[in-house]
């Protein structure tokens, strides 16, 4: 018996979802050009994209004398695009992170920040800025300490799931207990804390791209480029896990080993980016939802739809909070808050009649 | 040679014995209803079959071991249809279906995928609701859709976990009279858990009946349905009756004495 029965449905579906990457990557290009014009220095947005492309291919690009005299390319390159770079990898990072902890935990909560990941980082960061211990010292203390902690958190919910069986009750409810518990600790740690220290372990906890730097750039796009292709080839598993354990198993899928992986990678992530930008909430757990609701839970775009969702979310972020206050950067982490709240309300009300 | 064959299946939880020397064969064709009460261990004993869970004793698949076979492999033998207790994702139906090829596909969708996917949505006659979220179909519609990702799936042994257990008069005829014409054209050997004892009279071939983990009697159901063995079973008093050749068992009241309900 040949059918075709919803073949062409199926293929319309694909159709969207190739139609909404593509207009996410023209977006996230324009909305790229917008903010590199942002600073004290005047460019237009065509001027932006000709000092970056001045940058790339300096013999090709013929700059006109007003952008060499006020020296356009050496500020986009030295002072603006790998903090608009930085704002796309963390937000891409930092959406993929949530969709895979959403997908596995099949909890629509679930992201870096109801599992206690972000907390811990923020409680790492704070026992290096109000007690000056860590592993690393220098100016990387913080930044090791607040990894460190991180990676701990998930080691320690991995650690409770293998004593208590891989289920993903166990793991929410373990990673909200580290939550308190990390929580615990930095408020003690900032009730013993003179006043300008814990007021640096506030502004930490903020979230800014103020601190971006190539080299730091680097760093984590290394680890996003290394581990998103991974999820991506096991993008399957995420989709047989999606439908529940059981399920997954009897369709082929090893499950506590694939639920201990896409965590790890998840966390590990989460870890790289916050560690350098304080916590930026709200981006993981905001753009796989929007993402979900346009183009479905099909993990193999899933994953990239709502990465470039999450990029162009916190660059639409920065560039507001760099613009909202004349003279004043608000934190980038309090404005994804302000931004994604709303934004998700919004939609989630319009979806209950939908 | 049986299709599946299981031979002495014990499985306990910690300390606690569930299944307790389990032994039947399957041929293709075949219908087999798992009957008994509440925590007989029934869904323990489906999952065994597809080693969700990791049994003691032996469990072959067309003769092989189970043991010496991969997940992937055992994947493409054996479909399980979990309980249905509403979906938990939120895909569309097609994809749900589309999920059973996931022992066979690549990365990518093929020609063949597709395919599977179409035949299966139109023989449980669901292609309408291609397009639709799982989340949003009536217990009738979800459960034809978990038999087609089942079905997508290619597996000659079929499993299912109380396939009837949310649906109505009619979608209970339906499902299981589908489930018995299945097994006949495809040859397939289906192993259902099942409630109803009339239900499963009328459309199993065989029946295992189940009390605290372990075979109290196993046989066609006009051989094994007796007002003995329901009161065995479940310390239920009932008339059983003969509707055309096929048992009817009409439930009475408890038994009273505690003591008469032994396992023979």
């Amino acid at each position: 018996m040949m059918t075709d029965t919803g073949r062409q449905e199926y293929a319309h579906l694909t159709g969207k979802r190739a139609f909404f990457i593509t207009g996410l990557i023209l977006i996230l290009i324009a909305l790229a050009g917008v903010a590199v014009t942002l600073g004290s220095a005047d460019l237009s947005v065509a001027d932006s994209y000709r000092a970056v492309l001045a940058g790339l291919f300096p013999d090709a690009v013929d700059l006109p004398d007003r952008m060499i005299e006020s020296n356009a390319v050496g500020i986009v390159w030295g002072w603006r695009l790998h903090r608009v770079l930085f704002a796309v990898v963390a937000g891409f990072g930092l959406a993929i992170a949530g969709s895979v902890m959403q997908g596995v935990l099949r909890n629509p909560l679930a992201s870096p920040f109801t599992l206690g990941i972000a907390s811990a980082a923020s409680c790492g960061a704070s026992v290096a800025i109000i007690l000056g211990t860590g592993v690393i010292s220098g100016s990387l203390l913080i930044i090791g300490n607040a990894f460190l902690f991180a990676m701990l958190a998930s080691a320690a919910i991995y650690g409770m799931a293998r004593l208590r069986g891989m289920e993903s009750e166990t793991l929410i409810l373990a990673g909200i207990a580290l939550m308190y518990l990390f929580s615990a600790v930095t408020s003690l740690l900032q009730y013993l804390g003179t006043a300008d220290k814990v007021q640096e372990v506030v502004f930490w906890m903020f979230g800014s791209l103020d601190k971006s730097s190539w080299p730091k750039l680097g760093i984590v796009s290394v680890v996003v480029v290394a581990v998103v292709p991974i999820l991506l080839w096991r993008a399957w598993d995420l989709n047989a896990l999606a439908e529940g354990d059981e399920v997954a198993a009897s369709l082929g899928v090893p499950v506590e080993r694939s639920m201990a992986g896409f965590m790890l990678a998840a966390s590990l992530i989460t870890a790289v980016i916050i560690c350098f930008t304080g916590t930026i909430g709200f981006i993981g757990l905001v753009a796989p939802h929007i993402t979900r609701m346009v183009i479905g839970t099909d993990h193999r775009t899933l994953l990239p739809a709502s990465g470039l969702v999450g990029a162009v979310l916190l660059l639409g972020a920065d560039c507001l909070a760099r613009t909202a206050i004349p003279g004043t950067i608000i934190p980038v982490g309090i404005m994804t808050a302000f931004l994604g709240i709303p934004f998700f309300l919004y939609l989630f009300m319009k979806r209950r009649d939908g | 040679m049986p299709l599946l064959c299981a031979r002495g299946v014990s499985f306990a939880y910690r300390n606690r014995r569930v299944l307790e020397d389990v032994s039947f064969t399957l041929d293709a064709g075949e219908v087999l209803g798992l009957v008994g009460p509440n925590g007989s261990g029934k869904t323990t004993l489906i999952r065994c079959l597809d080693r969700i869970l990791e049994p003691e004793g032996s469990i072959r698949l067309d003769g092989r071991d189970m043991r010496s076979m991969s997940r992937p492999e055992i994947a493409r033998m054996v479909a399980y249809v979990p309980q249905n207790r509403g979906v938990p994702g939120s895909s569309t139906v097609f994809e749900t279906v589309l999920m059973g090829r996931r022992p066979h596909l690549r990365w990518s969708v093929s020609e063949e995928d597709k395919q599977a996917v179409s035949d299966a949505l139109s023989l449980l006659g669901i292609g309408e609701f291609a397009a639709r979220r799982t989340d949003r179909l009536s217990g009738g519609e979800r459960q034809r859709v978990l038999i087609a990702r089942a079905l997508a799936q290619d597996a000659r042994i079929l499993l299912l976990d109380e396939p009837t257990s949310a649906l109505d008069m009619r979608n209970q005829i339906e499902v299981m009279a589908l489930l018995a014409r299945l097994a006949e054209d495809q040859q397939l050997a289906v192993v259902t858990a099942i409630h109803d004892l009339n239900l499963a009279a009328r459309y199993c071939h065989r029946l295992l009946i189940l009390k605290e983990g372990r075979v109290i009697g196993s046989g066609t159901p006009s051989s094994l349905l007796t007002s003995g063995m329901v009161r065995a079973a479940y310390g239920v008093e009932a008339a059983v009756k003969d509707e055309m050749g096929v048992p009817y068992v009409v439930p009475i009241r408890p038994s009273e004495n505690e003591n008469l309900v032994k396992t023979p």
